[in-house]
């Protein structure tokens, strides 16, 4: 069965009246299971499995070290254009948001990547709006040509392209990829989208098969919760991480768990992610899917994320800025993507890892 | 083969006298793997290329390994021969010395290893004078291909890496072990010292431990259990001990009533 098929099927799926019959029973049952099942993913899932929440919190952290370690990678965005031609409801990057925009030069990248590698972080996110007239494949290929002198990993979060556009990025020299389909709902994705290329559901949706095919070694995919219903976005998200795991084994999985936050013109979200829930989902994720890494952003508060270093996160951004030009202050008064909660520098970061008992891993790959 | 007064073990013409290797991942902190090492007396130790940053002044993982201790610098995140010979490259010209541990991986979920593509790069390395090292799904026939390839021993592994499982793969890893003229180390899956002991006691000549070590609560007295293991299953096996047999012996019933004219 195809993704897209798994999708249509979901949408078919009472997910409320699931949840609703999920007894205690179920959900002790699913937490003394080696291999879950979807059902047991989704009994997790659910609103009653909180109350089994320090118990799956148990299993989880001792999955994760098991799998990674006491290790927490960590790496940094940097945003060199936010043109953007899409309208989505909920983005400050949004077409008809009106502020000035910018597009960094290539000596500018440079600046930026020296200032940025300064602060000791080695695995950069490369991040754009979707314009490709103003950020087309050449100006992307030699962004990372000189990117990759400043770091050891280039993670691309830029828009969706045909496989062949990828494969020539990896070429240059980026290993990874980073596309949220921000929500898996059908027709809430068309709402919240309402024009420009990611209008497109399903060019989006099979992104990461094309950056697997053009052999990318890490993907991190996710939902923008907040947009559509709690329960069936984690549990998409997850079934989408799983089906991307076993379709191609030799590609690390992440999951992202973005959660909305106010951004300029943004709509309010009707489906707020709660702190305990989002603990719930990154736990559940764990128990279904005990090698996926989760990758968790600045976006979040120092303290949550001081507890989610134990708690099954294996990823973090750290210093991040969001804003085009951030590091190297060549943006002066830019309009950033969203606002950011942890804006504590990389080595308030790191010394924060190492007091909770995690070791920061801020190289984890060679350019080769 | 390897067997000497001191029982030295030979990996290409380097001789060690402790029989566990170790690993670097996983740790809580890079500090405690010196403080590990010393506790254990491991004599080499793993570490990936792609977690050696030479521009890191003071995190940089090699300043973690007193030089007594013999770096084994693995290709770990190669997904083809071709990747690995590059990475093995790359970590000689960066001063990690001429061991290599293959490791050709082409699932994330299990990491267990690509036995063709381990092949193509031994076959590669050992002529460019490497000490290979290959990490392998234990196959007698591929062991032999590697053995004759130039490889200085085989890594066998034990169980899926991390997995902590023990030796699943026991009747494969003894079958190798009584075949094999270059040393057996079994890999990966060790979670216990009595689990590396049995593989000691089969007559395996050394075993790695990482992931057991790294995540227990005190790594360095975790490393001094499973050294005092591999020390007691050498022993009992250099001693030959009585085995576990199916057939009795003693009393000859069968055949008690031939003599010899």
């Amino acid at each position: 069965m195809s993704f897209l098929e798994q999708i249509k099927e979901a949408d078919l799926f009472d997910f409320n009246r699931y949840c609703s019959c999920v007894t205690e029973q179920d959900i002790e049952a699913t937490i003394q299971k080696e291999n879950l099942t979807r059902f047991d993913f989704l009994n997790l899932l659910s609103p009653k499995a909180l109350l089994f929440l320090e118990t799956m919190a148990v299993k989880a952290t001792s999955i994760t070290r098991q799998y990674f370690g006491r290790t927490i990678g960590v790496y940094a965005p940097m945003y060199i254009s936010d043109f953007c031609s899409n309208q989505c409801t909920y983005c400050g990057f949004n077409v008809k948001n009106s502020f000035k925009r910018k597009k960094l030069s290539i000596p500018e990248i440079e600046k930026e990547a020296q200032a940025l590698s300064d602060t000791g972080i080695r695995q950069v996110l490369v991040l754009t709006g979707e314009a490709p007239e103003k950020t087309p494949l050449s100006y992307l290929v030699k962004a990372v040509e000189i990117l990759k002198q400043y770091f050891a990993s280039i993670s691309l979060e830029i828009f969706p392209m045909d496989t062949e556009d990828y494969a020539a990025l990896r070429q240059a020299g980026a290993d990874s990829l980073t596309v949220f389909q921000e929500v898996y709902d059908r027709d809430i994705y068309q709402k919240v989208h309402l024009s420009g290329k990611k209008a497109d559901y399903r060019y989006r949706l099979f992104t990461p098969d094309r950056g697997a095919a053009a052999g990318f070694r890490s993907i991190t995919i996710g939902a923008l919760f907040g947009l559509g219903d709690l329960v069936k976005e984690a549990f998409l998200s997850g079934i989408h991480a799983q089906f991307l795991e076993k379709k191609y084994p030799d590609v690390e999985i992440l999951l992202s768990i973005p959660r909305m936050r106010k951004a300029k013109g943004g709509i309010s979200p009707e489906n707020i992610l709660s702190d305990i829930r989002f603990v719930q989902f990154m736990l559940a994720w764990r128990l279904f899917m005990p090698k996926v890494g989760i990758s968790i952003s600045t976006r979040e508060s120092p303290e949550f994320r001081d507890r989610l270093v134990s708690l099954g996160a294996t990823k973090f951004s750290a210093g991040s800025r969001t804003d085009v030009g951030g590091y190297s202050s060549i943006g002066e008064e830019n309009t950033a993507q969203f606002e950011i909660s942890d804006n504590r520098s990389v080595e308030q970061v790191t010394a924060m890892i190492k007091q909770s008992g995690y070791q920061p891993v801020f190289k984890d790959w060679e350019i080769i | 083969m390897e067997q000497d007064k001191n029982d030295t073990l030979y990996l290409g013409k380097q001789g060690f006298s402790n029989r566990l290797l170790t690993g670097t991942g996983k740790f809580a902190s890079r500090e405690l793997i010196p403080v590990m090492l010393d506790a254990c007396g491991s004599e080499m130790i793993t570490v990936a290329l792609r977690r050696i940053d030479k521009m890191d002044q003071t995190e940089n993982i090699l300043k973690f390994i007193p030089d007594n201790v013999t770096l084994l610098p693995n290709t770990s995140g190669a997904r083809t021969a071709k990747e690995a010979v590059r990475i093995a490259r790359i970590a000689k010209q960066a001063g990690c010395g001429s061991f290599i541990k293959i490791e050709v991986i082409t699932d994330i979920k299990y990491l267990l290893p690509d036995n063709s593509e381990t092949l193509k790069a031994t076959e590669i390395l050992a002529k460019e004078d490497f000490t290979v090292l290959p990490y392998m799904m234990p196959d007698l026939t591929l062991a032999k291909k590697l053995e004759q390839a130039g490889a200085a021993a085989v890594m066998p592994l034990g169980a899926p890496i991390g997995s902590n499982r023990g030796l699943e793969m026991k009747p494969m890893i003894e079958i190798l072990i009584q075949n094999m003229e270059i040393p057996v180390i079994v890999d990966a899956g060790i979670g216990k010292p009595s689990d590396a002991a049995l593989a000691m006691e089969m007559g395996a000549d050394a075993v790695l431990v990482n992931t057991a070590i790294a995540t227990s609560w005190d790594p360095a007295m975790a490393a001094k259990a499973f050294s005092m293991a591999v020390k007691a299953g050498r022993m009992a096996y250099l001693a030959e001990m009585a085995q576990d047999t199916k057939y009795a012996k003693a009393s000859s019933p069968l055949t008690g009533f031939l003599r010899e004219d």
